[in-house]
Protein backbone atom coordinates (compact mmCIF):
# COMPACT_ATOMS: atom_id res chain seq x y z
CA UNK A 1 0.00 0.00 0.00
CA UNK A 2 1.45 3.61 -1.08
CA UNK A 3 -0.17 5.44 1.54
CA UNK A 4 1.27 4.50 4.80
CA UNK A 5 -1.35 5.36 7.23
CA UNK A 6 -0.87 6.79 10.77
CA UNK A 7 -0.69 3.83 13.44
CA UNK A 8 -1.47 6.39 16.94
CA UNK A 9 0.93 3.99 19.78
CA UNK A 10 4.28 4.82 21.46
CA UNK A 11 6.50 2.30 18.73
CA UNK A 12 6.83 3.90 15.23
CA UNK A 13 6.66 1.55 12.66
CA UNK A 14 10.43 2.27 11.67
CA UNK A 15 11.49 1.27 14.91
CA UNK A 16 9.32 -1.74 15.19
CA UNK A 17 10.61 -2.79 12.29
CA UNK A 18 14.21 -2.38 13.63
CA UNK A 19 13.11 -3.44 16.37
CA UNK A 20 12.12 -7.15 14.40
CA UNK A 21 15.23 -7.12 12.17
CA UNK A 22 13.41 -6.20 9.33
CA UNK A 23 15.62 -4.15 8.11
CA UNK A 24 18.44 -6.60 8.52
CA UNK A 25 16.52 -9.30 6.75
CA UNK A 26 15.93 -6.53 3.95
CA UNK A 27 19.70 -6.29 3.62
CA UNK A 28 20.09 -10.41 3.37
CA UNK A 29 17.81 -10.51 0.69
CA UNK A 30 18.43 -7.30 -1.75
CA UNK A 31 18.76 -9.00 -5.01
CA UNK A 32 15.19 -10.52 -5.06
CA UNK A 33 13.60 -7.69 -3.41
CA UNK A 34 15.33 -5.49 -5.92
CA UNK A 35 14.61 -7.59 -8.76
CA UNK A 36 10.90 -8.01 -7.88
CA UNK A 37 10.83 -4.14 -8.86
CA UNK A 38 12.47 -4.45 -11.92
CA UNK A 39 15.30 -1.91 -11.42
CA UNK A 40 17.89 -1.83 -14.12
CA UNK A 41 21.60 -0.73 -13.09
CA UNK A 42 22.04 2.17 -15.86
CA UNK A 43 25.16 2.40 -18.26
CA UNK A 44 27.83 4.93 -18.66
CA UNK A 45 26.03 6.26 -22.08
CA UNK A 46 22.98 6.95 -20.34
CA UNK A 47 24.42 9.91 -19.39
CA UNK A 48 22.84 12.06 -16.60
CA UNK A 49 21.56 9.70 -13.92
CA UNK A 50 18.77 10.32 -10.96
CA UNK A 51 17.27 8.76 -8.84
CA UNK A 52 13.66 8.39 -7.83
CA UNK A 53 12.29 7.95 -4.44
CA UNK A 54 8.72 6.87 -3.96
CA UNK A 55 7.53 7.70 -0.29
CA UNK A 56 4.31 5.76 -0.74
CA UNK A 57 6.34 2.80 -0.10
CA UNK A 58 9.29 3.39 2.26
CA UNK A 59 8.64 1.80 5.89
CA UNK A 60 11.64 3.69 7.74
CA UNK A 61 13.49 0.15 7.95
CA UNK A 62 16.72 1.96 8.00
CA UNK A 63 17.85 -1.06 5.78
CA UNK A 64 19.14 1.70 3.44
CA UNK A 65 20.85 3.81 6.47
CA UNK A 66 22.73 0.45 7.59
CA UNK A 67 23.71 -0.28 3.42
CA UNK A 68 24.99 3.11 3.15
CA UNK A 69 27.22 2.91 5.60
CA UNK A 70 29.09 -0.55 5.45
CA UNK A 71 29.45 0.14 1.28
CA UNK A 72 31.28 3.27 1.78
CA UNK A 73 32.94 2.49 5.47
CA UNK A 74 36.11 2.53 3.63
CA UNK A 75 35.89 6.31 2.72
CA UNK A 76 34.61 7.47 5.94
CA UNK A 77 37.40 9.58 7.92
CA UNK A 78 40.37 8.08 10.40
CA UNK A 79 41.56 11.45 11.99
CA UNK A 80 44.49 12.26 13.56
CA UNK A 81 44.39 13.57 17.35
CA UNK A 82 44.87 15.88 18.82
CA UNK A 83 43.32 18.36 16.20
CA UNK A 84 45.54 21.26 15.14
CA UNK A 85 44.52 24.28 17.49
CA UNK A 86 42.63 26.48 14.44
CA UNK A 87 43.46 30.13 14.62
CA UNK A 88 41.69 32.30 15.58
CA UNK A 89 39.93 29.88 18.27
CA UNK A 90 37.18 32.27 18.73
CA UNK A 91 36.15 31.47 15.20
CA UNK A 92 37.57 28.14 13.73
CA UNK A 93 36.26 25.19 15.52
CA UNK A 94 37.20 21.79 15.30
CA UNK A 95 34.50 19.27 14.13
CA UNK A 96 34.78 15.91 15.29
CA UNK A 97 32.52 13.01 14.70
CA UNK A 98 35.35 10.00 15.09
CA UNK A 99 33.96 9.27 18.39
CA UNK A 100 30.03 9.76 17.58
CA UNK A 101 30.11 7.53 14.66
CA UNK A 102 26.71 5.50 15.47
CA UNK A 103 24.52 8.49 15.42
CA UNK A 104 22.33 7.52 12.77
CA UNK A 105 19.23 10.53 12.93
CA UNK A 106 21.24 13.24 10.92
CA UNK A 107 24.31 13.58 8.30
CA UNK A 108 27.30 13.09 9.42
CA UNK A 109 30.34 12.35 8.14
CA UNK A 110 29.83 8.57 9.08
CA UNK A 111 26.69 8.72 7.75
CA UNK A 112 25.61 9.80 4.88
CA UNK A 113 21.99 8.92 4.75
CA UNK A 114 18.87 9.03 7.49
CA UNK A 115 15.30 8.73 7.40
CA UNK A 116 13.58 11.66 8.55
CA UNK A 117 9.78 11.18 9.18
CA UNK A 118 6.88 12.99 9.26
CA UNK A 119 3.41 12.49 10.40
CA UNK A 120 0.90 14.68 8.34
CA UNK A 121 -3.01 15.12 8.24
CA UNK A 122 -4.22 15.69 4.55
CA UNK A 123 -7.41 15.78 3.58
CA UNK A 124 -8.97 14.11 6.31
CA UNK A 125 -6.19 10.89 6.44
CA UNK A 126 -3.36 10.19 8.66
CA UNK A 127 -0.02 9.74 7.18
CA UNK A 128 3.55 8.67 8.44
CA UNK A 129 5.70 9.49 5.77
CA UNK A 130 9.63 8.49 6.06
CA UNK A 131 11.67 10.12 3.91
CA UNK A 132 15.42 8.94 3.18
CA UNK A 133 17.87 11.85 2.80
CA UNK A 134 21.16 12.36 1.50
CA UNK A 135 22.54 14.58 -0.99
CA UNK A 136 20.46 15.59 -3.67
CA UNK A 137 22.92 15.61 -6.49
CA UNK A 138 21.83 18.57 -8.11
CA UNK A 139 21.77 19.30 -11.63
CA UNK A 140 23.71 22.90 -11.45
CA UNK A 141 25.38 22.07 -7.78
CA UNK A 142 26.43 25.05 -6.04
CA UNK A 143 29.10 22.73 -4.04
CA UNK A 144 30.95 22.15 -6.80
CA UNK A 145 30.50 25.80 -8.72
CA UNK A 146 31.62 27.74 -5.95
CA UNK A 147 34.51 25.41 -4.39
CA UNK A 148 37.66 27.52 -4.71
CA UNK A 149 39.76 24.42 -5.08
CA UNK A 150 38.03 22.23 -7.79
CA UNK A 151 37.34 19.64 -4.82
CA UNK A 152 33.72 19.13 -5.25
CA UNK A 153 33.00 18.36 -8.77
CA UNK A 154 30.05 16.91 -10.48
CA UNK A 155 30.73 14.16 -13.22
CA UNK A 156 28.93 13.78 -16.15
CA UNK A 157 26.62 10.82 -14.83
CA UNK A 158 25.28 13.37 -12.21
CA UNK A 159 27.11 12.52 -9.42
CA UNK A 160 28.01 15.23 -6.95
CA UNK A 161 31.22 13.98 -5.23
CA UNK A 162 33.87 15.66 -2.87
CA UNK A 163 37.01 14.35 -3.46
CA UNK A 164 38.89 13.86 -0.16
CA UNK A 165 42.08 14.38 -1.53
CA UNK A 166 41.87 17.93 -2.46
CA UNK A 167 39.19 19.39 0.10
CA UNK A 168 40.43 21.77 2.30
CA UNK A 169 37.45 20.89 5.01
CA UNK A 170 36.51 24.97 4.76
CA UNK A 171 33.12 23.61 4.55
CA UNK A 172 31.76 26.71 2.02
CA UNK A 173 30.17 23.50 0.21
CA UNK A 174 28.00 23.24 3.02
CA UNK A 175 27.01 27.03 3.41
CA UNK A 176 25.82 27.43 -0.26
CA UNK A 177 23.97 24.26 -0.48
CA UNK A 178 20.64 24.82 -0.09
CA UNK A 179 20.28 21.95 2.28
CA UNK A 180 23.32 22.32 3.88
CA UNK A 181 24.20 18.42 2.79
CA UNK A 182 27.88 17.50 2.78
CA UNK A 183 29.56 17.33 6.88
CA UNK A 184 32.93 17.94 8.22
CA UNK A 185 35.47 15.93 9.85
CA UNK A 186 38.48 17.60 10.92
CA UNK A 187 42.03 16.07 11.81
CA UNK A 188 42.27 14.56 8.13
CA UNK A 189 42.90 15.94 4.54
CA UNK A 190 45.65 17.98 2.85
CA UNK A 191 45.17 20.83 5.30
CA UNK A 192 47.00 19.14 7.60
CA UNK A 193 50.24 19.01 5.42
CA UNK A 194 49.86 22.85 4.58
CA UNK A 195 49.18 25.43 7.51
CA UNK A 196 46.89 23.46 9.77
CA UNK A 197 46.04 25.98 12.06
CA UNK A 198 45.62 28.82 10.00
CA UNK A 199 43.95 27.37 6.88
CA UNK A 200 41.13 24.78 6.38
CA UNK A 201 39.63 22.45 9.22
CA UNK A 202 39.47 18.53 7.60
CA UNK A 203 37.60 17.10 4.58
CA UNK A 204 34.05 17.37 4.00
CA UNK A 205 31.89 14.13 3.48
CA UNK A 206 28.86 13.11 1.81
CA UNK A 207 26.43 10.71 -0.44
CA UNK A 208 28.41 10.21 -3.67
CA UNK A 209 26.01 7.46 -4.75
CA UNK A 210 28.12 4.91 -4.49
CA UNK A 211 29.95 6.13 -7.88
CA UNK A 212 32.40 2.91 -6.90
CA UNK A 213 29.61 0.56 -7.12
CA UNK A 214 27.79 2.37 -10.34
CA UNK A 215 31.59 1.98 -12.26
CA UNK A 216 31.27 -1.83 -11.96
CA UNK A 217 27.97 -1.81 -13.30
CA UNK A 218 25.92 -1.99 -9.54
CA UNK A 219 23.25 0.01 -7.98
CA UNK A 220 24.13 2.05 -5.24
CA UNK A 221 24.12 0.07 -2.37
CA UNK A 222 20.94 1.83 -0.75
CA UNK A 223 18.69 1.05 -3.41
CA UNK A 224 20.00 -2.51 -4.07
CA UNK A 225 19.17 -3.42 -0.21
CA UNK A 226 15.56 -1.75 0.13
CA UNK A 227 12.96 -4.31 0.87
CA UNK A 228 9.95 -2.51 -0.52
CA UNK A 229 12.15 -1.24 -3.89
CA UNK A 230 11.42 2.98 -2.92
CA UNK A 231 14.15 3.73 -5.19
CA UNK A 232 14.62 3.83 -8.19
CA UNK A 233 17.78 5.17 -10.43
CA UNK A 234 17.75 5.78 -14.65
CA UNK A 235 18.52 8.47 -16.78
CA UNK A 236 17.03 11.82 -15.49
CA UNK A 237 14.44 12.05 -18.42
CA UNK A 238 13.12 8.29 -17.65
CA UNK A 239 13.43 8.84 -14.13
CA UNK A 240 11.34 12.51 -14.54
CA UNK A 241 8.95 11.17 -16.67
CA UNK A 242 8.42 8.34 -14.37
CA UNK A 243 8.19 10.70 -11.23
CA UNK A 244 5.81 12.53 -12.85
CA UNK A 245 3.38 9.32 -14.39
CA UNK A 246 3.74 8.32 -10.48
CA UNK A 247 2.75 11.46 -8.96
CA UNK A 248 -0.34 11.49 -11.23
CA UNK A 249 -1.54 7.92 -10.21
CA UNK A 250 -1.36 8.89 -7.01
CA UNK A 251 -2.72 12.22 -6.72
CA UNK A 252 0.75 13.02 -5.44
CA UNK A 253 3.29 15.82 -5.23
CA UNK A 254 7.17 16.16 -6.59
CA UNK A 255 9.99 17.39 -4.74
CA UNK A 256 13.40 18.06 -6.60
CA UNK A 257 11.77 19.14 -10.13
CA UNK A 258 12.08 22.34 -9.81
CA UNK A 259 14.31 22.99 -6.49
CA UNK A 260 17.35 24.60 -7.00
CA UNK A 261 16.76 24.77 -10.73
CA UNK A 262 16.43 20.83 -10.69
CA UNK A 263 18.24 18.17 -8.83
CA UNK A 264 19.00 14.24 -9.67
CA UNK A 265 16.82 13.24 -6.14
CA UNK A 266 13.16 13.20 -6.91
CA UNK A 267 10.81 12.69 -4.37
CA UNK A 268 7.09 11.83 -4.87
CA UNK A 269 4.71 11.91 -1.80
CA UNK A 270 1.25 11.64 -1.48
CA UNK A 271 0.57 14.88 0.72
CA UNK A 272 2.74 18.20 -0.37
CA UNK A 273 6.16 18.62 0.65
CA UNK A 274 4.77 21.69 2.38
CA UNK A 275 2.92 19.93 4.68
CA UNK A 276 6.15 17.12 5.30
CA UNK A 277 8.39 20.14 5.92
CA UNK A 278 6.73 21.72 8.77
CA UNK A 279 6.82 18.81 10.66
CA UNK A 280 10.49 17.07 9.60
CA UNK A 281 12.95 17.97 12.67
CA UNK A 282 15.31 20.03 10.14
CA UNK A 283 17.46 22.77 10.26
CA UNK A 284 15.37 25.95 9.19
CA UNK A 285 15.14 27.07 5.88
CA UNK A 286 17.83 30.11 5.07
CA UNK A 287 19.08 30.04 8.80
CA UNK A 288 23.04 30.71 8.10
CA UNK A 289 25.01 27.51 9.35
CA UNK A 290 26.67 28.15 12.67
CA UNK A 291 29.09 26.86 14.99
CA UNK A 292 29.59 23.34 16.06
CA UNK A 293 28.86 20.54 14.38
CA UNK A 294 26.34 21.74 11.80
CA UNK A 295 22.88 21.16 11.04
CA UNK A 296 22.64 17.95 9.44
CA UNK A 297 19.03 17.73 9.44
CA UNK A 298 17.53 19.25 5.87
CA UNK A 299 14.64 20.73 5.35
CA UNK A 300 11.75 19.82 2.52
CA UNK A 301 10.83 23.43 1.52
CA UNK A 302 11.05 25.46 -1.74
CA UNK A 303 14.45 26.42 -3.24
CA UNK A 304 15.45 29.16 -5.97
CA UNK A 305 17.86 27.90 -8.17
CA UNK A 306 20.50 29.59 -6.53
CA UNK A 307 22.91 29.76 -9.03
CA UNK A 308 20.77 31.94 -11.18
CA UNK A 309 21.32 34.83 -10.71
CA UNK A 310 25.14 33.94 -12.05
CA UNK A 311 23.57 32.72 -15.18
CA UNK A 312 22.08 35.72 -15.56
CA UNK A 313 25.25 37.53 -15.14
CA UNK A 314 27.38 35.11 -17.58
CA UNK A 315 25.03 37.06 -20.38
CA UNK A 316 26.97 39.49 -19.38
CA UNK A 317 30.21 38.43 -18.98
CA UNK A 318 29.83 37.29 -22.42
CA UNK A 319 28.57 40.94 -23.86
CA UNK A 320 31.26 43.23 -21.81
CA UNK A 321 33.99 42.52 -23.84
CA UNK A 322 32.08 42.42 -27.27
CA UNK A 323 30.72 46.68 -25.63
CA UNK A 324 34.29 47.14 -25.18
CA UNK A 325 35.84 46.50 -28.52
CA UNK A 326 32.33 48.00 -30.05
CA UNK A 327 33.45 51.55 -28.02
CA UNK A 328 37.24 51.04 -28.69
CA UNK A 329 36.43 51.34 -32.39
CA UNK A 330 34.34 54.20 -31.94
CA UNK A 331 37.85 55.98 -30.42
CA UNK A 332 37.11 55.52 -26.49
CA UNK A 333 40.64 55.59 -24.85
CA UNK A 334 42.26 55.61 -28.35
CA UNK A 335 44.06 58.79 -27.96
CA UNK A 336 47.51 58.49 -26.66
CA UNK A 337 49.77 60.77 -25.04
CA UNK A 338 52.40 63.36 -26.88
CA UNK A 339 55.75 62.62 -26.27
CA UNK A 340 56.68 65.21 -24.15
CA UNK A 341 53.33 64.84 -21.59
CA UNK A 342 53.50 60.73 -21.27
CA UNK A 343 51.99 59.64 -18.28
CA UNK A 344 54.88 59.38 -15.73
CA UNK A 345 52.20 57.36 -13.08
CA UNK B 1 60.59 54.43 -14.59
CA UNK B 2 59.28 53.77 -18.66
CA UNK B 3 56.10 55.77 -19.63
CA UNK B 4 52.85 55.10 -19.93
CA UNK B 5 51.90 56.34 -23.54
CA UNK B 6 48.68 55.17 -23.27
CA UNK B 7 45.84 56.80 -21.43
CA UNK B 8 46.17 57.76 -17.36
CA UNK B 9 42.68 56.09 -16.66
CA UNK B 10 43.21 52.91 -18.67
CA UNK B 11 46.09 52.23 -16.09
CA UNK B 12 44.08 53.05 -13.16
CA UNK B 13 41.06 51.29 -13.89
CA UNK B 14 42.90 48.26 -14.90
CA UNK B 15 44.73 48.20 -11.91
CA UNK B 16 41.51 49.12 -9.49
CA UNK B 17 39.81 46.61 -11.14
CA UNK B 18 42.60 43.81 -11.36
CA UNK B 19 43.21 44.30 -7.94
CA UNK B 20 39.41 44.30 -6.52
CA UNK B 21 39.22 41.02 -8.83
CA UNK B 22 42.16 39.61 -6.99
CA UNK B 23 40.60 40.47 -3.41
CA UNK B 24 37.02 38.66 -4.52
CA UNK B 25 38.75 35.93 -6.02
CA UNK B 26 40.51 35.41 -2.89
CA UNK B 27 37.56 35.91 -1.30
CA UNK B 28 36.24 32.77 -2.85
CA UNK B 29 37.79 30.53 -0.12
CA UNK B 30 36.14 30.64 3.51
CA UNK B 31 38.19 33.20 5.15
CA UNK B 32 36.60 36.32 5.70
CA UNK B 33 34.44 35.13 8.19
CA UNK B 34 37.36 33.20 10.16
CA UNK B 35 39.49 36.22 9.71
CA UNK B 36 37.05 38.79 11.04
CA UNK B 37 37.30 40.69 7.92
CA UNK B 38 33.53 40.64 7.51
CA UNK B 39 33.33 42.21 10.84
CA UNK B 40 35.16 45.13 9.26
CA UNK B 41 32.80 48.28 8.96
CA UNK B 42 31.27 48.15 5.41
CA UNK B 43 32.71 44.30 4.39
CA UNK B 44 29.77 42.49 6.45
CA UNK B 45 28.67 41.41 2.43
CA UNK B 46 32.15 39.75 2.63
CA UNK B 47 30.32 36.83 4.38
CA UNK B 48 28.18 35.92 2.11
CA UNK B 49 29.67 33.62 -0.66
CA UNK B 50 26.59 34.13 -3.28
CA UNK B 51 27.31 38.00 -2.95
CA UNK B 52 31.02 37.64 -3.12
CA UNK B 53 30.88 35.07 -6.23
CA UNK B 54 28.42 37.86 -8.07
CA UNK B 55 30.82 40.78 -7.47
CA UNK B 56 33.37 38.68 -9.42
CA UNK B 57 31.14 38.17 -12.26
CA UNK B 58 30.42 41.84 -12.11
CA UNK B 59 34.27 43.30 -11.79
CA UNK B 60 35.27 40.33 -14.47
CA UNK B 61 33.04 41.78 -17.04
CA UNK B 62 33.95 45.33 -16.54
CA UNK B 63 37.67 44.13 -16.67
CA UNK B 64 36.08 42.49 -19.99
CA UNK B 65 35.09 45.55 -21.29
CA UNK B 66 37.93 47.46 -20.40
CA UNK B 67 40.24 44.63 -21.91
CA UNK B 68 37.65 45.05 -25.45
CA UNK B 69 38.50 49.22 -25.40
CA UNK B 70 42.48 48.06 -25.15
CA UNK B 71 42.05 45.05 -27.36
CA UNK B 72 40.07 47.13 -30.40
CA UNK B 73 42.23 50.65 -29.81
CA UNK B 74 45.65 48.28 -30.06
CA UNK B 75 44.63 47.11 -33.47
CA UNK B 76 43.23 49.98 -34.85
CA UNK B 77 45.17 52.63 -33.75
CA UNK B 78 48.60 51.60 -31.16
CA UNK B 79 49.80 48.81 -32.84
CA UNK B 80 52.03 50.91 -34.98
CA UNK B 81 52.99 52.92 -32.21
CA UNK B 82 53.56 51.34 -29.38
CA UNK B 83 55.58 48.19 -28.18
CA UNK B 84 54.79 45.92 -25.74
CA UNK B 85 57.64 45.46 -23.17
CA UNK B 86 58.71 41.88 -21.82
CA UNK B 87 56.61 42.65 -18.45
CA UNK B 88 53.91 43.12 -21.05
CA UNK B 89 54.29 40.14 -22.92
CA UNK B 90 54.43 38.25 -19.59
CA UNK B 91 51.13 40.01 -18.08
CA UNK B 92 49.03 39.61 -21.41
CA UNK B 93 50.01 36.02 -21.24
CA UNK B 94 48.37 35.68 -17.48
CA UNK B 95 45.59 38.03 -18.14
CA UNK B 96 44.69 35.56 -21.12
CA UNK B 97 44.98 32.66 -18.94
CA UNK B 98 42.87 34.42 -16.38
CA UNK B 99 40.43 35.26 -19.23
CA UNK B 100 40.14 31.68 -20.70
CA UNK B 101 40.26 29.96 -17.59
CA UNK B 102 37.47 32.41 -16.07
CA UNK B 103 35.40 32.02 -19.01
CA UNK B 104 35.40 27.73 -18.52
CA UNK B 105 34.13 28.57 -14.92
CA UNK B 106 31.39 31.08 -15.93
CA UNK B 107 30.73 28.49 -18.78
CA UNK B 108 30.82 25.27 -16.08
CA UNK B 109 28.33 27.31 -13.68
CA UNK B 110 25.51 27.53 -16.58
CA UNK B 111 22.56 25.19 -16.37
CA UNK B 112 22.89 21.91 -18.55
CA UNK B 113 26.53 22.15 -18.49
CA UNK B 114 29.02 19.58 -17.00
CA UNK B 115 32.09 19.17 -18.00
CA UNK B 116 34.95 16.59 -17.06
CA UNK B 117 35.52 16.83 -13.44
CA UNK B 118 39.58 16.47 -13.93
CA UNK B 119 38.97 19.40 -17.05
CA UNK B 120 36.90 21.87 -14.26
CA UNK B 121 39.70 21.07 -11.71
CA UNK B 122 42.42 21.73 -14.17
CA UNK B 123 40.68 25.32 -14.85
CA UNK B 124 40.43 26.20 -11.05
CA UNK B 125 44.14 25.91 -10.65
CA UNK B 126 45.15 27.66 -13.80
CA UNK B 127 43.04 30.36 -12.76
CA UNK B 128 44.07 30.65 -8.95
CA UNK B 129 48.14 30.13 -10.60
CA UNK B 130 47.76 32.57 -12.86
CA UNK B 131 46.12 35.55 -10.07
CA UNK B 132 49.28 34.67 -8.11
CA UNK B 133 51.38 34.75 -10.89
CA UNK B 134 49.85 38.05 -12.26
CA UNK B 135 50.73 39.48 -8.62
CA UNK B 136 54.08 38.32 -8.97
CA UNK B 137 54.74 39.89 -11.80
CA UNK B 138 52.83 43.31 -11.08
CA UNK B 139 55.13 43.22 -8.12
CA UNK B 140 58.32 42.34 -9.83
CA UNK B 141 57.85 44.96 -12.97
CA UNK B 142 57.09 47.55 -9.87
CA UNK B 143 60.34 47.13 -8.25
CA UNK B 144 61.81 46.76 -11.80
CA UNK B 145 60.63 50.15 -12.52
CA UNK B 146 58.96 48.87 -16.04
CA UNK B 147 55.54 48.85 -14.83
CA UNK B 148 54.29 49.83 -18.15
CA UNK B 149 52.79 47.63 -20.63
CA UNK B 150 53.41 49.12 -23.71
CA UNK B 151 56.26 51.95 -24.81
CA UNK B 152 56.91 54.12 -27.48
CA UNK B 153 58.45 52.41 -30.86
Amino acid sequence: MGKTKNRDGGVSRRGFLKAMGVGGAGMLLPAAAARAGEPRVPRPSDGELATLLDLSKCIGCGACVEACRESNAHKFPEPEKPFPDLVPSSRAKNEDWSDKRDVDDRLTPYNWLYIQNAEVEYEGESYDINIPRRCMHCQNPPCANMCPFGAAGKQTNGITRIHDDICMGGAKCRTVCPWNIPQRQSGVGLYKDLMPRFAGNGVMYKCDRCYQKLEKGELPACIEVCPENVQTIGPRHEIVAEAKRLAKEMNGFIYGLEENGGTNTLYVSPVPFDEINKVIDKHPLNKPVGKGLGPGKPHMGPVKDVMADETNLATATLLAPVAGIAAGILGLGARLADKEDDDES
Amino acid sequence: MKARPYPRWISRLFILLAGVLAVTGFMQMPITKRYYLSDLPGMAWSANFYTVHRVHYVLAALFLLLLGIVAANWFRAWRGKLALTGFGWARIAVVAALVVSGGFRVYRNLPGVTLDPSLVLAIDWVHLIAAVLLGVLALAALIARRSAYAVRR
